[in-house]
């Protein structure tokens, strides 16, 4: 067994653990909250590396304000968009917010892609985070490292704040019964507009984190989405905690076969998918609804 | 001990003002018309069969039925077109008939739930006082995890903490054993010697006989009569056939 191999193939199944975290998460707190299935999530997600890369190159804003900056403008965008679409289609069946999102995916890929082409736009490693550490069994570079650590604290903070906390207790009261809850004196409504943005920020997030990575492309979102809406499907929807499991593992899992067995890794998570589905159609946490 | 508060037991105009108030629930017509009033310190029953309207009149004060009109006016101000969270932060609190208690919040977050919409509610001290079971349950994972006299009792404990002092209270004995039923009875009479107002929704009369000072009687979405509870002898024969007991 080749232990440099394996690690790398587990660091690259972490990194992309990270990114599936990070997106299923935000998935899973709109689908709580809005009985949404996002499909523009990976649209948006690519709308925060670009919007990191127009920080640098058009405003001189490096990495680490675009973090903060590129979720925030993105966050704008969704809660726009929530106002000024989905919430029309409180009520109704969850087809519609698939297809009505899916739709905004389509079009924003496609205004992209018309101004940026296919190809991918370069954006550097911060100074800070270049170069790497050898571990002795392996070298890791600092970046990589770097977005495992800090989406695993993102998602554990939004766990936190979830599960935890007051704000938490209202979204999850809400989740359930937004009558009622409304009936107590909070504002529903703007909780879900929050919400949607906030779940539309992490998607961003994801993005900038991924931007050094991956490339800024017009379609690296809808590349990775389907995994992503694979994972959520195996973690079960409108869980919080499964959906950060769910994500890591499934990285680790794809980076494992990559090692053992190639020729399934872009395959093995949808294996995964198809037998969850077949012995546990609400996902390994996921509650019936 | 919960300190006796004031209130002003001759005021001239009504807490609780409804007039003719119709709802609906998406195209069926409901209420045609509720006419009634609450005076501040009151605790009021509205009586009725089932189906007659009696949760329909709450929910709609409340603002949680969609589509209202008419008039409901509290402490004079119309709220017929407020949202529910504008309503209940005027000092309006619902103890809706299914409890509401939620299954993905503990006890104490269930208990905590409820923001404060003015000062002046009960201390978790005081409520403990009143539901001394509930102290107990508070480390309980699972809000639904209670018996349904506890759930009760988390259910108007929540809204106790918020400061409202006007309680909307929909078929609190709904399946209770009868010693709970009693200590519900014992709740409410002293909430109303603190000077809380209570609109009660009760399919029991029995129950309601000892706690109200009022009566309406709904029918078919209208308050067909009412009487004070000092009149309950001469109408029984009445309330009889209203209510087909």
């Amino acid at each position: 067994m080749n232990i440099q191999a394996l690690s790398a193939q587990l660091l690259v199944g972490l990194i992309n653990g990270s990114f599936y975290a990070l997106l299923s998460l935000g998935l899973a707190v709109i689908f709580g909250m809005l009985n949404v299935i996002n499909f523009a999530h990976g649209a948006l997600y690519m709308m925060g590396a670009f919007c990191a890369y127009f920080l640098l190159n058009v405003f001189g804003i490096g990495y680490w304000p675009a973090l903060i900056i590129a979720p925030i403008i993105v966050g704008l965008f969704g809660i726009l968009m929530e106002r000024s679409l989905l919430q029309w289609l409180t009520g109704l069946d969850h087809l519609y917010g698939l297809l009505l999102t899916f739709g905004v995916a389509l079009i924003l890929q496609g205004l992209f892609q018309n101004y940026f082409g296919s190809s991918g736009l370069p954006y550097a490693i911060p100074a800070e985070l270049q170069g790497g550490v050898n571990l002795g069994f392996m070298f890791l570079p600092i970046y990589r490292g770097w977005v495992v650590i800090f989406s695993l604290v993102v998602c554990l903070l939004t766990w936190y704040l979830i599960e935890r906390t007051q704000l938490g207790s209202y979204l999850r009261a809400a989740t359930e019964n937004p009558t009622l809850v409304r009936a107590f004196g909070i504002n529903v409504p703007r909780m879900i507009t929050l919400t949607f943005g906030f779940g539309v920020g992490l998607a961003a997030l994801a993005g900038v984190l991924s931007a050094p990575i991956n490339q800024v492309r017009p379609l690296m979102g809808a590349d990775l989405i389907i995994v992503v809406f694979a994972v959520v499907v195996i973690g079960g929807m409108g869980s919080i905690m499964g959906s950060i499991i769910t994500g890591f593992a499934l990285g680790v899992i794809e980076g494992l076969t990559k090692y053992f067995y190639p020729e399934a890794s872009n395959t093995v998570v949808f294996v995964f998918m198809v037998l969850v589905l077949l012995l546990k159609p609400t996902g390994l946490t996921g509650r019936a609804t | 001990m919960l300190e006796a508060r004031q209130h002003s037991g001759g005021s001239a105009s009504p807490l609780l003002e409804v007039a003719g108030l119709e709802a609906w629930y998406g195209e069926s017509h409901i209420l045609h018309g509720i006419d009634f009033q609450v005076r501040e310190g009151e605790v009021v029953t509205l009586l009725g069969r089932n189906g007659a309207g009696k949760t329909t009149t709450l929910k709609s004060i409340m603002g949680i039925i969609g589509k209202r009109r008419g008039s409901v006016k509290f402490e004079g101000r119309e709220i017929i077109r407020a949202s529910s969270d504008q309503i209940a932060r005027l000092g309006v609190a619902f103890c809706p008939e299914e409890r509401g208690i939620f299954a993905s919040l503990d006890v104490r977050e269930n208990l905590m739930l409820p923001p404060q919409v003015r000062p002046g509610g009960l201390s978790l001290d005081q409520i403990f006082e009143l539901f001394p079971n509930l102290k107990e349950r508070l480390s309980s994972s699972q809000g639904t995890k209670l018996s349904g006299g506890e759930q009760q009792m988390l259910a108007i404990a929540r809204i106790l903490r918020t400061g409202a002092r006007f309680l909307m209270l929909d078929e609190p004995t709904e399946g209770l054993a009868p010693v709970i039923i009693q200590q519900i009875g014992r709740t409410i009479a002293r909430l109303k010697s603190e000077g809380f107002t209570i609109l009660l929704v009760e399919q029991n009369f029995r129950f309601a006989s000892t706690v109200a000072d009022r009566f309406y009687i709904v029918e078919h979405g209208k308050v067909i009569d009412g009487f004070a509870n000092a009149d309950l002898g001469a109408n029984m024969d009445k309330l009889h056939t209203y209510l087909g007991v």
